[in-house]
């Protein structure tokens, strides 16, 4: 075996240019493959960490009724809270959340939005809730709001303009004020920012005439609390809120492997043509290696392990150009093309790679196992030649 | 420069005089529960076929929908529309606070509720409530006010309204009332806060089976900005027999 890997890598290094070819295209999908998986594994962690930061705490509590993605079920989803979580909602250890629907008037233009109450003192999520805050020298009738950066840019609004609301109270009535938009924040999870008004939870109930009353409720940790449990509000673990990204990144990852998998077999493809060469180009030598006492297996074996040792060597050089590229990649990060909040997506535009070692075995294993496969494939037809007409530099 | 004095003359003292003597006289023999009664007499009715046509006029082109409706009361409504080529076949069916749309190109049946009922009608300055509903003015509010007002050289009750129920979808509204025809000439719907939310205004009265009424309307949504919407009520007829199956869901395909 010790001989057959040297003379495996003394035929390569034999071979010059022709070897470094496949070296260099093999070892670029070495590096592409663990590029892309970082990147996808970088999108991955940072959207769902960002998801928890900013929207979704540690879990929450939805109204049975609450469906997110139907806002016709928006004015049957609340209910009052215990007295004891009243307070620790008081106290900012739960984000409390109200929601419902309405209109704004911005520079007269009509547009349909989501009213969100918060409680202004909550430590969950990293909403700058504290803006809602009236401070008491401030004379204003307007109802102080907040609002992401790109809903902000959507209605061309910035910090300080006041504009109309006009929303429908519990009972169908129709009531309109005025509202200042006292802090434009930036945030990376467009579920918080497109389409919404974030204001202070007990005004919102207020407007509502639903005092108390809220639609959903996001903890801090997993601690399971039993004064949260109640028939009108259902427990949504951390996995399930997480599971649309989850999704998301598998598909974009999904679409992802059809490039590398190009690159991979086009590396494969260099790799088997040069042993199918080889075998033709070398039948003296088969024929020499048998006439020394080589079995047929014996021969397709170092054929086999000259076509492995591609991939030792594609791991090398991968090593010498790819290791600085990832390392600069894992630090500085890689800028999207497009604005990935733009397609409703959570995560910022800039993605950090993750690699992990799982990440960078793995793809070792692919590789050697792909190229070993098809160095096999040519090799195979060794087994079929007769001895004396290889000698003579016949094929039979 | 700002007149506080109107100059003295014959005939301003005859105007002054007639408006006063107008006014004694209107204020005298009617109520206002009787005129409340008197225009929901005129607009109200068991049943309304109407043929209209409706313009929204957008920022940058206007469009014009003819429409065909089937009401009820307040609760049942159905309206199909008859062009634009694109919109017509699309029917709007209202039961209480449901409303369905189907739309033929699309082959849908999609129901809107709650909320969605005060939303605007493509894009116009109308909710489908507006559109579809039947108001009656002497169940629904109660007047706290009532002048007489000179609008558009006509003599007109000006009413104040607030609503007697929780869930009336306007607070207050203020209706300028023809005091010949008992017609309202313009109408503005506030919000619970006071603000206003949309004015009205009509115009063209027509007398339909022994009523009056309005047949041009312009409507606007004084929130936002834009020209408001147009509505024309080209055929009108009271208390005709309506199939109910105009107001089943199997209508809608």
């Amino acid at each position: 075996m010790k001989l057959a890997i040297y003379i495996a890598f003394k035929n390569l290094l034999g071979a010059g240019l022709r070897t470094w070819i496949n070296v260099l295209v093999l070892s670029f999908s070495f590096v592409a493959i663990i590029w892309i998986k970082g990147i996808m594994l970088g999108w991955d962690h940072q959207a769902k960490s960002q998801l928890i930061e900013w929207e979704i705490g540690h879990g929450q509590y939805w109204h049975t009724n609450y469906d997110p993605n139907d806002s016709f079920t928006w004015d049957d989803s609340h209910a009052s809270p215990s007295d004891t979580l009243i307070n620790a909602i008081r106290e900012g250890r739960y984000a409390a959340i109200f929601v419902a629907q309405g209109v704004i008037y911005p520079e007269g233009r009509m547009v349909p939005v989501c009213l969100k109450g918060i409680n202004t003192t909550q430590q969950v999520l990293k909403l700058p809730t504290s803006f809602l805050i009236r401070e008491e020298n401030i004379q204003s009738s307007a109802i102080p709001v907040m609002m992401g950066a790109y809903m902000a840019n959507a209605c061309q609004l910035k910090e300080g303009d006041q504009f109309l609301v006009r929303w429908r109270d519990m009972d169908g009535v129709f009531d309109a004020r005025e509202m200042e938009l006292v802090k434009v924040f930036a945030t990376p999870v467009p579920t918080v920012d497109a389409g919404q008004i974030w204001l202070d939870c007990s005004r919102l109930q207020n407007m509502m005439g639903l005092n108390n009353e809220i639609t959903l409720l996001s903890i801090p940790s997993y601690e399971s609390n039993e004064l949260l449990f109640s028939n009108e509000f259902q427990f949504k673990s951390i996995e399930f809120l997480l599971s649309d990204i989850e999704k998301m990144v598998q598909m974009k990852s999904k679409g992802q492997s059809v490039f590398y998998l190009v690159l991979l077999v086009l590396a494969m493809l260099a790799i088997f043509d040069t042993q199918v060469l080889s075998v033709f180009k070398r039948r003296r030598e088969i024929g020499t290696y048998i006439a020394l006492g080589y079995t047929r297996s014996e021969v397709v074996r170092l054929f086999t392990i000259e076509g492995g040792v591609y991939a030792l060597l594609a791991s090398a050089l991968a090593l010498v150009y790819g290791y600085p590229f990832l390392l600069w990649q894992y630090r500085n990060g890689f800028k999207m093309p497009v604005d990935v909040a733009e397609f409703g997506i959570a995560g910022s535009n800039h993605i950090y790679p993750l690699f992990s070692l799982a990440l960078i075995l793995g793809t070792f294993l692919l590789i050697a196992f792909t190229t070993l496969l098809v160095s096999y494939l040519p090799a195979r037809k060794i087994a079929a030649l007769n001895p004396a007409e290889t000698l003579k530099g016949r094929l039979s | 420069m700002i007149r506080l004095f109107v100059p003295f003359n014959w005939k301003n003292l005859l105007i002054i005089i007639g408006f006063f003597s107008i006014t004694t006289f209107l204020n005298a023999q009617i109520t206002p529960a009787e005129v409340l009664e008197r225009v929901d007499a005129n607009l109200s009715a068991n049943t309304r076929v109407f043929v209209s046509e409706m313009t929204i006029h957008g920022k940058r082109f206007s469009q014009t929908l003819q429409s065909k409706t089937y009401s009820a009361g307040n609760s049942k409504a159905f309206t199909e529309y008859l062009s634009p080529a694109r919109e017509a076949g699309t029917k709007l069916l209202m039961l209480d606070d449901k409303l369905w749309i189907y739309t033929p190109s699309s082959d849908r049946t999609i129901q809107l509720s709650g909320h969605m009922l005060k939303q605007s009608v493509m894009g116009s300055d109308l909710s489908y409530e507006d559109l579809m509903s039947d108001t009656k003015l002497t169940e629904e509010y109660e007047v706290v006010n009532m002048l007489t007002e000179i609008y558009q050289d006509r003599t007109t009750y000006l009413m104040e309204l607030v609503a007697r129920t929780e869930a009336q979808s306007y607070a207050r509204r203020k209706m300028w009332i023809d005091a010949e025809y008992f017609v309202p000439v313009k109408e503005e719907l506030y919000a619970k806060s006071g603000q206003l939310l949309k004015q009205a205004s009509m115009s063209d009265l027509k007398q339909i089976q022994g009523r009056w009424f309005p047949t041009q309307m312009v409507y606007r949504d004084m929130l936002k900005n834009g020209k408001g919407t147009e509505f024309r009520i080209l055929s009108m007829e009271f208390n005709q027999a309506i199939p109910e199956h105009l107001f089943s869901k199997a209508v809608l395909r």
